[in-house]
């Protein structure tokens, strides 16, 4: 089934900490200013404060994303 | 012991083998198709840049989305600095590499093929360059040869895909992978230089001849490279299954007293050399249980050596080859690598070392590429194996131990 998932692109998030005072049920920050975000999918009742702290990220580095529960896809290689 | 298969043919001294003599050798590539991908799956060959994952699952997950427009990209960037089986392989054998490449390309039905090599690997670009100019005109067309710039992060394969879209050899976010969409948005095939090679062989012979090459129920043969202190270091090709010490053996023994083995590279981790002779090198069996050969490199640690200044040294690399992209893998890195130069110099904070520990964790899993995660699995494993020592050297302000 679909459910709904914090998505973070970590090449494009520059530390605004923005999310983290929004979101501060679901985003935390590191010790260097970076959101950690707890795993999981969003209940409804946190959808209104996901999507500020999305709105809210100067680069769009978050999103909201539907995921199907399903078989993980293959893993990036490592660099040899 | 030795088990050949890469390197069947002539000796290394001969340099790299011709089109005509691999022909003669070998016979003509055989065809790349769906049932060469359920040969492989058979075959157990797990790919060789690092993550051992299985070879024909790979192909398979192109081959599936291909509609005849996927790339491939062999992947000779081998950014590894403790390795060299990659360049050694392509040195030696490129047209077992051409091959394998050009058999991806069939079997997942591509229709570019990049070959994607270390432009610091010299001597391995010359080979694949004139072994390409030998190839028949039609084969030659199907090919592009790429430097790949030398950086740690390179070889990774969103890196690559990167580099060949935008000229940036630095990783992208995931998903889409790129399985998914990679190259020009198609579907790509991102393979170690190893194991094309390896399935150029297994379209040859079979699975179950692969099969047979490894002991104790490991598939086939591995490169690895081995370093440090051994009589011999160097690239060797051993049956999978095989153990530390049958490896070191053959790398003409150990010089001097071991004290720990680290296998795998900056990406794989320490172990201490009494447990380390018994290992058994297969690249899925490890995979299996939480552990990794990654790319093949055995490097033996000397006993005059101090562990953390090695560690230290290691760790220093892998976070300046952070690709400065992702704030946890940039920042992390350095403090993490900070904090252990502090400590191998006996020039210690009290918080240093319980910040290794929250670091190591704080940091995992929050790159876009599993780079900061390599680098912290490597410092876990220092911090497991060389406890006693990290202990004494954290608290040993302006003290030089030893």
């Amino acid at each position: 089934m679909a459910q709904t998932e914090l998505w973070i692109d970590r090449t494009k998030c520059d530390g605004s900490r923005l999310c983290a005072e929004l979101f501060p049920e679901r985003i935390s920050l590191d010790d260097w200013g970076y959101p950690i975000i707890a795993p999981g999918p969003i209940p409804g009742s946190l959808m209104p404060h996901a999507q500020k702290a999305v709105d809210s990220c100067p680069v769009l580095a978050l999103a909201l994303r539907r995921v199907e529960r399903r078989p993980p896809p293959p893993p990036a290689a490592k660099p040899s | 012991m030795t088990t050949l298969s890469l390197f069947s043919g002539p000796p290394p001294a001969a340099g790299a083998e011709s089109f005509r003599d691999h022909t003669q050798r070998l016979g003509h590539r055989p065809r790349g198709d769906r049932a060469l991908i359920d040969t492989l799956d058979r075959s157990g060959l797990v790919g060789r840049g690092g993550a051992s994952f299985p070879v024909g699952v790979k192909w398979r997950s192109v081959q599936s989305r291909s509609r005849g427009a996927a790339v491939v990209i062999a992947n000779g960037a081998e950014g590894e600095p403790l390795s060299r089986k990659d360049r050694t392989l392509m040195a030696l054998r490129p047209h077992l590499v051409i091959d394998g490449a050009l058999l991806a390309a069939d079997a997942v039905r591509a229709s570019r093929t990049l070959l994607y090599i270390g432009e610091a690997h010299g001597a391995a670009a010359a080979a694949i360059s004139r072994a390409l100019a030998e190839r028949p005109p039609a084969e030659l067309a199907r090919l592009t040869l790429l430097g790949a710039p030398p950086s740690y992060v390179a070889g990774e394969e969103t890196a690559a895909v990167n580099f060949v879209n935008s000229g940036v050899a630095a990783p992208l976010a995931t998903p889409p992978r790129p399985f998914e969409r990679g190259v020009d948005g198609r579907p790509t095939l991102v393979q170690n230089v190893e194991s094309l090679a390896h399935a150029a062989l297994i379209a040859r012979y079979g699975d179950a001849w692969f099969q047979s090459l490894g002991r104790h129920h490991a598939a086939g043969t591995i490169l690895l490279t081995v370093s440090g202190a051994v009589a011999k270091p160097g690239v060797i090709e051993v049956a999978s299954g095989c153990s530390v010490d049958e490896v070191l053996a053959l790398a003409g023994g150990v010089s001097g007293k071991a004290r720990a083995v680290l296998l795998g590279g900056y990406f794989g981790g320490w172990i201490r050399a009494d447990q380390a002779g018994s290992m058994v090198l297969d690249p899925s069996g490890l995979r299996a249980a939480g552990g990794s050969l990654g790319c093949g490199v055995v490097s033996v640690l000397d006993e005059t050596a101090d562990p953390l200044d090695v560690s230290a040294r290691i760790l220093q690399h892998l976070a300046n080859e952070s690709a400065a992209q992702c704030g946890p893998c940039f920042f992390g890195l350095r403090s993490l690598s900070a904090a252990t130069t502090r400590i191998a110099a006996r020039q210690a904070d009290n918080g240093d070392l319980p910040q290794l520990h929250r670091w190591t964790a704080m940091v995992k899993g929050r790159g876009a590429c599993r780079h900061p995660d390599g680098a912290v699995a490597f410092l876990q494993s220092a911090l497991n194996v060389f406890e006693p020592e990290f202990v004494a050297a954290a608290g040993a302000r302006g003290r030089r131990a030893s």
